[in-house]
């Protein structure tokens, strides 16, 4: 029996940025497990010193080019917190709008263009447009409507234009809404026949037991703003995101990494889902339970299938939400900004996981100190361990190198990772 | 996917095609796989062999290269040079390639230790100034912008495929933003570079009632000091003024001269 392994991937695939999977098995015992990463940073918080408030949100979106808009509401947030904003009803509705089909399109792009093809047993999706054209073509349904929602909310889906802080510079004409709001109810059947897609997919079966940190909900599944939970017992303020992320660095990382009671942390989807299952619309509970996840869940391959769970929630969420907006007349899109002295947190559950911006500002509205701490960052510490974990699984078994490399990279993309967001 | 293309009769062949990226958001990247309506379409003009962020195949010859970003270290000094020697077009995809990018922003601070201890402590990093990628490798095309626009790159492939002249605007954004009707933003108080920005993206700012930032730098002839004269009869200061035309890069030789004159390390340390 072959008890012995060496696997390297240099830039892993199919993930955004640039980390290395290195195992060393010798003799059935696990000589190296290592997650690496290698991203050039681009220094974002040292960026902003000294710039007016108004570029934070614009320069902070360009941290990441799949969840500019969870960056830049983020950003706001802070920027509002700190001083003292507090955002209308319908600028709450339009932003929690804008930020559910960031999570749609994030997650579609994440399940069938980076992971399906994994478990279809294909190398990208190219080949599936030919193998699996039906397959394809959902896929680009369902990211093309949540684009165009986020074109029609935000003024653009990457690096959006008309969210400021205060409100929006425009909004969008209520008839756009309607045809959103048709074409999310016609995007169901989509949903359901991925579940079903999913169901046919052998989930490996490895679990770690995890410490899960996400926002808390009250009454409704939390994307923006709240308190800080985690699955071993912690609650914080937003405020105290600090010490719920405890940063630091490592050798091997350009990114930093996180710990809360345990040396390492998971954020993300299944985070959020284990946190707040009930809060979820009874029809992504549905789905959540026929795919046989149901909290609390351990196995971090299973994000994939909360993601799924996730898009369901969102759009089921989106009809309410534009049903609340097309009922009340609207609004100014934009409240006046009156810059002061202070600091402010802004936390958002962007599609990765939970992301906190700070800003402390001077009494001209000028940033002097920043501070960014990305979902991917927080998962870094949590990927190694389940790495490692993988390894001793596996060490023993007699699995083909191409296997257990197959495995390892599966275990990465799950938690869709977004490195050279976690460096910035 | 793979019947023979022709254009007017003539065949034509698919060039292979690599997508890579120094330092970036690799958002322009994600902007070609965002237009689904024509995505498709736009993967049978073209043989892709290389791209990390969607397919694991990887293969070292290619037509065309795109490369995304901008250079922060010298690794990517080697990387950028081996595209270079694999390629026989580069484009430079995006304002980090073309300009440096908001990367650019962190080359304020004369003190680049500084800018490390403020983001990581005394943990040991690697970085350089940032670089625009015609510092190092000559680049045969530009494709500006932050984010890039999808429909234009769709139009430069088609143009590249079937071997036709690539041309950018030479005139500015303002010209389009006026073709589409809206109101000056300069009346509804808000900044724009407008007046002097290449266009292209068909004002896709100002169109969203947001001041143009100037992410695809100058149109020819651009007019630096005109458009100050009119931002300040408008009541714009200085400093917003700059904070646009330093965000991407684009302006850099003007932008830079003016940060020269007061640029510092915050905290008051200065570099001897």
């Amino acid at each position: 029996m072959k008890i012995s392994c060496e696997v390297d991937v240099h830039h892993l695939t199919r993930v955004e940025g640039h980390g290395n999977i290195k195992i060393s098995i010798k003799n059935g015992s696990v000589k190296k497990a290592q997650w690496e990463v290698v991203e050039t940073p681009r220094f974002f918080e040292a960026m902003l010193v000294g710039k007016h408030w108004e570029n934070a949100p614009y320069i902070c979106g360009r941290i990441c080019g799949i969840c500019s808009i969870g960056h830049t509401l983020a950003s706001i947030r802070a920027v509002e917190n700190g001083f003292g904003i507090i955002p209308t009803a319908q600028t709450t509705h339009l932003r929690l709008l804008l930020k559910h089909m960031e999570t749609l399109q994030s997650h579609i792009l994440h399940l069938y263009f980076l992971a399906a093809p994994d478990f279809l047993g294909v190398g990208s999706v190219l080949p599936l447009a030919k193998t699996h054209p039906d397959v394809v073509q959902r896929a680009l349904r369902l990211k093309l409507l949540a684009n165009d929602a986020c074109d029609i909310i935000g003024g653009r889906r990457l690096h959006p234009t008309r969210t400021v802080v205060g409100g929006f510079t425009m909004l969008p004409e209520k008839r756009q809404l309607e045809k959103i709001r048709q074409r999310l109810i016609s995007s169901v059947p989509d949903l359901l026949a991925s579940a079903d897609l999913f169901k046919t997919f052998d989930i490996p079966d490895f679990s770690r037991e995890t410490e899960f940190v996400s926002l808390k909900g009250d009454t409704d599944y939390p994307f923006i703003g709240g308190r800080l939970v985690s699955t071993d017992g912690v609650l914080k303020k937003e405020q105290q995101y600090r010490s719920m992320t405890n940063e630091y660095c490592k050798t091997g990382f350009t990114s930093k990494l996180s710990k809360l009671s345990r040396p390492s942390f998971a954020v993300g989807a299944l985070a959020r889902l284990n946190n707040n299952f009930p809060l979820l619309h009874p029809t992504a509970q549905e789905v959540s339970k026929s795919l046989g996840l149901v909290p609390v869940n351990h196995n971090p391959y299973m994000c994939n299938v909360a993601q799924l769970v996730e898009c369901v929630h969102v759009v089921f969420d989106s009809v309410q939400l534009i049903d609340t907006l097309l009922a009340n007349p609207w609004q100014e899109p934009r409240q006046p900004v009156q810059a002061k002295k202070g600091e402010g947190v802004g936390a958002v559950e962007v599609p990765r996981g939970i992301l906190y911006h700070y800003y402390k500002f001077d009494s001209h509205g000028k940033v002097i100190k920043a501070d960014c701490v990305i979902p991917t960052s927080q998962n870094h510490a949590n990927i190694l361990h389940d790495i490692e974990a993988l390894a001793s699984q596996y060490a023993g078994t007699g699995k083909q190198d191409r296997e257990i490399e197959l495995l390892a990279e599966m275990l990465v993309r799950a938690y869709d990772p977004c490195i050279s967001c976690s460096v910035h | 996917m793979s019947e023979p293309l022709s254009y007017l009769g003539v065949p034509l062949t698919r060039p292979k095609v690599g997508f890579f990226e120094l330092s970036s958001c690799e958002g322009c990247q994600l902007q070609i796989l965002n237009n689904e309506a024509t995505l498709l379409d736009f993967l049978n003009l073209v043989e892709i062999v290389n791209f990390r962020e969607g397919m694991t195949e990887r293969a070292d010859t290619y037509d065309i290269a795109f490369v995304e970003g901008s250079v922060t270290r010298k690794d990517e000094i080697v990387r950028l040079t081996d595209i270079r020697k694999n390629a026989k077009i580069l484009v430079a995809l995006g304002s980090c390639a073309c300009f440096g990018g908001v990367n650019r922003l962190k080359n304020r601070f004369r003190d680049l230790d500084w800018v490390k201890k403020e983001v990581y402590g005394d943990f040991p990093v690697d970085t350089m100034e940032t670089h625009p990628l015609e510092d190092f490798v000559p680049v045969d095309l530009s494709i500006f912008g932050c984010p890039i626009k999808k429909e234009e790159v769709e139009r430069i492939v088609t143009d590249l495929v079937v071997g036709k002249m690539v041309h950018h605007p030479e005139y500015p954004v303002c010209m389009e933003c006026k073709a589409n009707q809206n109101i000056c933003l300069f009346e509804l108080g808000e900044p724009c570079l407008g007046p002097v920005t290449r266009a292209g993206c068909d004002a896709w700012c100002p169109s969203n009632r947001r001041g143009c930032w100037g992410c695809r730098g100058p149109a020819e002839g651009a007019n630096l000091k005109q458009l100050k004269k009119i931002m300040h009869t408008y009541g714009f200061s200085g400093e917003t003024i700059l904070d646009r035309l330093e965000c991407f890069g684009g302006f850099a030789s003007f932008s830079d001269s003016v940060r020269s004159q007061n640029k510092k390390t915050p905290a008051g340390r200065k570099k001897s």
